[in-house]
């Protein structure tokens, strides 16, 4: 009995001793606090876009993937016309879209952050503006439809002020529909980071420069924006990324009649074409890292948060 | 199966005597299946996923169905790949094409199938009367026997071992708004007529898309296919010019994949004329919005769903799929599903759950002498109105080519995506 509890504690005593000479360790207990993290991203990111990768080279038929080496899906991917076109809408929809949510969430968060002078109200305009993201993406979307459509409110409205005799077509299942489903769906994404980085701006800065003369849209120009960019820059990688990767909105604003890539890999999906499906998620996400990467030249982003 | 029958104390006779008594619908001695709490997973399109036919179910069987309803790709998906994710896959019969090879469905035993004599001709003999040609494309018959219960391919005659039990089907046409069009329209062709520019819209859903397509550009005369359910590369790729330079001259508003965008389309008068599904005009009719299932002079497109169980079905599991099935066929499902403009496999028996005019209405194209009634209360016509296309005979009997899955089906799809994406 005593022999046992002895050893026990020898066993105690030496875990204790490990445990003390990882802690002296410094590569090794920095390996183990990223560990869980690391761990995480490797299961859940890195090894699903491995099999991606992987499967982007198998073969399909009608019902069943084969596992395989070829070339064929990128074969007919790099030469089908479609893609061209599918890719260069996609690039429209991503950079109209941010120039807008840029635009819009810049000034929404400039407002917020220079002309509201009370912390209680900036709070409380800032919850108004989250408002109506506290419904469904899908809802928010959908409620367009009956007012952008050809007997809809916006049209009948103008009808009726006689502005216009025909209703307007290109309201909906358009490209200015999907557009503005975007804009609307995301451009609290640009707000927030913007906000944010504003706000941390010193007040004096824009003091000092006002005393040294400088005039208003001087100000903006050479004090605010270049603070700014580290949130201009998260909320174009939001916007960008999120637009790029939609194919929903896509879908139901344009009523089925336009594609960008994310409906190209969601359709060759729904007819179990996953091996094409991978292909093409893997270009695209080649082409966002592209994008990513060319924007991070431009801000560092770690060194200004 | 027969160590799980001898442990129930149930013989496969005494299960025949049941399934009569739920046939005839009137002798209330059905099995209980409470007993055992036997669930069964039916996986399905969306048009024969009702909760009135689980509830009724489980009340006359004590079968508890657990209803999945998906769109045609995502049930095709489903079944070639998760196999063990249902029962019974209620499918179309294009999709069974696709989906039998995989070997995750098993054949039916016609014996154990009561009704099966009086199962429309159509999905027996592909004739639905002896004079009656057969139409083109993956008609049902082609592919709804095999040589075996495990047999992978399909064989042209009654072998005895069915793929699918047909639930519903129906004869689908163009679905126009007289009010907005004003003039008689009969021909497919209409679609792409220049008048309705900006106001036209089809099904983005390929299978299904590509035969009214086909069905449009052998009315205008441009093509001539030998078997428009089995097209050529050539003749895809004449359909697929046709109508991309059609959308690219703004003739559609929108495609629809949905049955609720379908009728929010017309209803809202967004498009005046598309392709369309029978109960969708109902619905949009049940708005007060005019809207007309218009039977054209080319014939209809057809289409027809089954039940196929799950290879993995056995034992008591798949006694109460038979019986599950032979109630299904024994009227009252059937009666339901005609009442909302549907077909049913077994039309017969459907014939004693439904009121005189109803059949009249529905089944035989007869002015309706009273209210018409949908099944859930609404009132779709008054006195005097009389069924678009007429009676059974006169639809089905004027099909000219079923929903298919073509040899190149696989080219026909990448055409498809790039006409979305055009």
């Amino acid at each position: 009995m005593s022999e046992t509890i002895g050893e026990a504690r020898k066993s105690r005593l030496s875990l204790s001793a490990i445990a003390d000479k990882i802690a002296a360790n410094k590569a090794v207990s920095g390996w183990l606090m990223a560990a869980p993290l690391a761990l995480v991203l490797l299961l859940f990111l890195v090894i699903p876009i491995i099999m991606i990768a992987v499967v982007s080279f198998w073969r399909a038929t009608e019902f069943s993937i084969i596992p395989d080496f070829v070339f064929e899906n990128y074969e007919f991917l790099l030469t089908s016309p479609v893609t061209l076109t599918v890719f260069i809408n996609t690039f429209k929809y991503a950079i109209v879209t941010w120039i807008c949510t840029l635009l819009i969430g810049f000034t929404v968060a400039y407002y917020l952050a220079f002309h509201i002078r009370e912390m209680r109200w900036q709070v409380v305009m800032f919850l108004l503006c989250s408002i109506p993201f506290l419904t469904s993406n899908i809802i928010r979307m959908i409620s367009w439809i009956p007012f952008l459509g050809r007997n809809g409110i916006a049209n009948s409205t103008l009808i009726s002020w006689g502005v216009i005799d025909e209703p307007l077509e290109w309201l909906l299942f358009s490209d200015f529909s999907v557009i503005l489903a975007f804009v609307h769906l995301y451009v609290l994404f640009m707000v927030v980071p913007i906000f944010n980085t504003m706000m941390r701006i010193d007040k004096s800065l824009v003091e000092a420069a006002r005393d040294a003369g400088a005039t208003g849209p001087q100000i903006l120009w050479n004090v605010i924006i270049p603070l700014t960019k580290p949130g201009l820059m998260i909320g174009t990688i939001f916007v960008v990324t999120l637009v790029m990767g939609d194919f929903f909105t896509v879908r139901i604003m344009s009523g089925s009649q336009s594609a960008n890539v994310g409906r190209l890999i969601s359709n060759d999906i729904g007819l179990l074409q996953y091996p094409s499906a991978s292909a093409t998620a893997i270009v695209l996400l080649i082409t966002v890292l592209l994008i990513i990467g060319i924007l991070l030249r431009f801000v560092d982003i770690r060194k200004e948060l | 199966m027969t160590r799980y029958t001898k442990r129930n104390g149930l013989s496969r006779r005494t299960m025949l005597k049941s399934g009569v008594a739920a046939a005839a619908g009137t002798l209330a001695a059905p099995m209980v299946w409470a007993q055992s709490n036997i669930v069964l997973r039916q996986a399905g399109t969306g048009v024969s996923a009702f909760n009135e036919i689980a509830e009724k179910a489980f009340e006359d069987l004590g079968i508890t169905l657990e209803m999945t309803a998906l769109d045609s790709d995502a049930v095709t998906q489903r079944v070639a790949t998760q196999p063990d994710s249902f029962d019974i896959a209620d499918i179309e019969y294009w999709i069974c094409k696709k989906v039998w090879p995989t070997g995750n469905l098993q054949a039916m035993d016609t014996s154990r199938v009561l009704n099966y004599d009086k199962i429309a001709g159509t999905f027996r003999t592909g004739k639905l009367t002896l004079a009656s040609e057969i139409a083109q494309g993956t008609a049902p018959h082609t592919v709804g026997f095999v040589e075996g219960v495990d047999g992978t391919d399909f064989v042209d005659n009654e072998s005895g071992w069915m793929t699918l039990i047909p639930t519903i089907y129906n004869a689908d046409t163009l679905g126009i708004r007289p009010d907005l069009i004003g003039r008689p329209i009969s021909n497919w062709s209409e679609l792409l007529n220049p008048e309705f520019a900006g106001k036209a819209s089809i099904l983005d859903i390929s299978s299904i898309g590509i035969m009214d397509m086909a069905m449009v550009c052998e009315s205008m005369g441009e093509i001539t296919y030998a078997d428009k359910g089995n097209m050529t590369r050539e003749e895809i790729d004449k359909t697929m010019a046709i109508f991309t330079e059609a959308k690219k001259n703004g003739q559609f508003r929108a495609f629809w994949k949905s049955f609720d965008e379908s009728v929010n389309l017309m209803a809202s008068g967004e498009v005046v004329i598309q392709s369309m599904w029978s109960p969708a005009i109902t619905a949009v009719r049940a708005q007060g919005v005019p809207c007309v299932y218009q039977p054209l002079e080319e014939g209809y497109r057809s289409w027809g769903g089954g039940m196929g169980l799950a290879a993995s079905l056995e034992g008591a599991k798949l006694d109460a799929a038979y019986e599950y099935i032979n109630w299904y066929l024994s009227g009252w499902v059937g009666g339901f599903l005609m009442r909302q403009g549907y077909y049913s496999a077994v039309p017969e028996t459907s014939k004693l759950f439904m009121s005189d005019d109803e059949w009249g209405y529905w089944y035989e194209g007869k002015e309706s002498q009273g209210e018409i009634v949908s099944p859930s209360g609404q009132v779709l016509e008054g006195p005097g109105a009389v069924r678009d296309g007429g009676s059974f005979l006169e639809r089905m009997g004027a099909v000219a080519c079923w929903n298919s899955v073509m040899d190149e089906n696989q080219y026909m799809v990448r055409k498809w995506n790039e006409f979305i994406a055009a």
